[in-house]
């Protein structure tokens, strides 16, 4: 599904964000990226998403050789990947429904199944009674619902999650980390940045560690490893 | 493009025209005066093309004989010329006096130049300067003076020449006139296009967030860009739709409070129905692709997709 060889990522103004890094990450899988703050971790998950291109080394996702891709074919691979963040960006003025439709609209599905799948989707994160809601009106759990919502609607192949629990308290967070789980069930490849040491520890996945540019651990049902 | 796609950019595109108002208003302003401009030096150029039109048939006539033409037969022609009903007057003029008006006309260059061609040596032909009552019957006047050749033997007229000169002088004023006015034009029009570039580069900032969320999900760059172009478009195809409207409703104005007083001179200014259609459609597009290239200025540099 995912495979990264000999990844390396500088930036333009020369800090190096990743050095060497390689993975595979199989269909149907769900796998923490941890590690500590500026490691990166974010940089791992943009490679995947197609906001940034590896410097040296070769990415596939889902069979596509994307950082080779040409322009007008990386909006086509996004639609297979469906992006999570800590501050859910949803937009404020559309309602929950708006914001979950409006990732169909703009690619042109028509309108009869947006409405269709958009109810579905919001009925499986527990959010159908909310669907007119602004952003504003819902609680921190329920606007990353939205998000979550948004995510899978196109019915990607791979979820890409950069800190998703990182804004809601505790049993939120675990509220969110059942509706992933589901979606893992449900057979949605899923790779998601965290710094929630209780999450990984209990609710045990692949685990890869990454310090400074690398990999330095990659362990299946892994313990997130860092004291807080 | 599906329909409802094109609807959604439409339906976008005029969103994003309201949102932020002022700057729509500053650019259609924009817009509009450099267009009404151009279009003043459009109805200015196509008055002039008519009016070079009415000349032409409303200057003197100039008849040169041939140049060995004796001084008798040239006085006999004078006199056949007088004879034409519709001739007003006929100046002789001799070829001394054409020498010198020639040597006039090429300034200080001409006067070494033209030594030595006095007296035996000119070799200028004699000429009339013949005058019409009626100006719109220059043309037949002009026709029946050539005519006189097949009664005479000798064939003493050469030519007859009337109204190109005036003409000329003419044109090369109004095309001075017309090149300023285009480079007036061009100023204006850059500047306007940049005020509709600015504005849509706001636009793009205050959908940043929509933007990026669209690209997340896969939108095509195309899908992201159009309500771009139709915001653009709409504000050209506004501001030139105000100006064609000011321009013409000006100019029919002016021109039913004035064709009195210029209608005495035999000048006619084109009618509303002449101009509209090439006036207003020229305005009317050429304001229109002027908006879609402000956008797409910015949203070649702004819109990173």
């Amino acid at each position: 599904m995912i495979e990264m060889q000999d990844i390396w990522k500088t930036y333009a103004d020369g800090t190096t964000a990743l050095q060497g890094v390689n993975v595979v990450i199989d269909r149907n899988e769900f796998v923490y990226i941890v590690g500590p703050s500026g490691a990166g971790k974010s940089t791992f998950m943009k490679l995947i998403y197609r906001e940034e291109v590896p410097t040296k080394g070769q990415i596939s996702v889902n069979g596509f050789n994307i950082g080779k891709l040409k322009h007008r074919k990386i909006p086509y691979v996004r639609r297979n990947i469906g992006v999570i963040f800590q501050d859910y960006k949803l937009l404020p003025k559309l309602s929950a429904f708006e914001n979950v439709a409006f990732a169909m609209e703009v690619i042109e599905t028509p309108k009869r199944m947006i409405r269709r799948r958009t109810m579905e989707v919001l009925e499986l994160v527990g959010l159908k009674h909310k669907a007119s809601s602004l952003p504003a009106q819902l609680s921190g759990g329920e606007q990353q619902r939205v998000a979550i919502a948004r995510a899978i609607v196109n019915s990607p192949a791979v979820i890409v999650a950069d800190e998703p629990t990182g804004n809601l308290d505790p049993e939120t967070s675990w509220g969110i980390m059942n509706l992933l789980e589901e979606i893992n069930f449900r057979g949605t490849t899923i790779v998601m940045a965290t710094h929630n040491k209780e999450i990984v520890n209990t609710l045990r996945k692949r685990v890869i560690a990454i310090e400074r540019g690398s990999i330095v651990r990659d362990q299946q049902r892994g313990e997130y490893g860092y004291e807080i | 493009m599906k329909f409802s796609t094109v609807s959604r950019h439409i339906r976008e595109g005029v969103k994003n025209v309201g949102r932020n108002g002022w700057m729509t208003f500053a650019s259609m302003s924009s817009i509009a005066v450099s267009l009404f401009i151009l279009g003043i030096f459009m109805l200015l150029a196509l008055n002039v093309n008519k009016l070079a039109d009415q000349l032409d048939s409303q200057v003197q006539i100039n008849v040169y004989l041939q140049v060995d033409t004796e001084q008798t037969k040239a006085e006999e022609i004078e006199r056949t010329i007088k004879r034409i009903p519709e001739v007003k007057t006929v100046t002789y003029i001799p070829k001394a006096e054409g020498l010198k008006r020639f040597r006039e006309s090429m300034g200080e260059e001409g006067k070494e130049a033209l030594d030595g061609y006095e007296n035996e040596n000119n070799p200028l032909p004699d000429a009339f300067e013949v005058e019409a009552f009626d100006p719109q019957k220059i043309a037949f006047v002009a026709a029946q003076i050539e005519a006189i050749n097949l009664t005479d033997p000798d064939k003493s007229i050469s030519k007859v020449k009337y109204g190109k000169e005036t003409i000329e002088k003419l044109f090369s004023i109004t095309n001075a006139v017309r090149n300023i006015g285009i480079a007036i034009v061009l100023g204006l029009a850059v500047m306007a296009m940049f005020l509709i570039s600015t504005t849509i580069k706001m636009t793009i900032i205050a959908r940043r967030r929509e933007i990026s969320i669209m690209k997340l999900v896969g939108a095509t760059n195309n899908f992201i860009r159009w309500p771009f172009f139709i915001e653009g478009a709409i504000i050209g195809f506004g501001g030139s739709f105000l100006s064609t409207a000011l321009l013409l409703f000006g100019y029919s104005q002016l021109v039913e409070s004035t064709s009195a007083s210029v209608g005495l001179y035999m000048i006619q200014f084109s009618t509303l129905d002449e101009v509209r259609v090439l006036v207003g459609g020229t305005i009317i597009v050429l304001g229109t692709l002027l908006g879609v290239w402000g956008s797409t200025i910015s949203v070649r540099r702004y819109l990173k997709v």
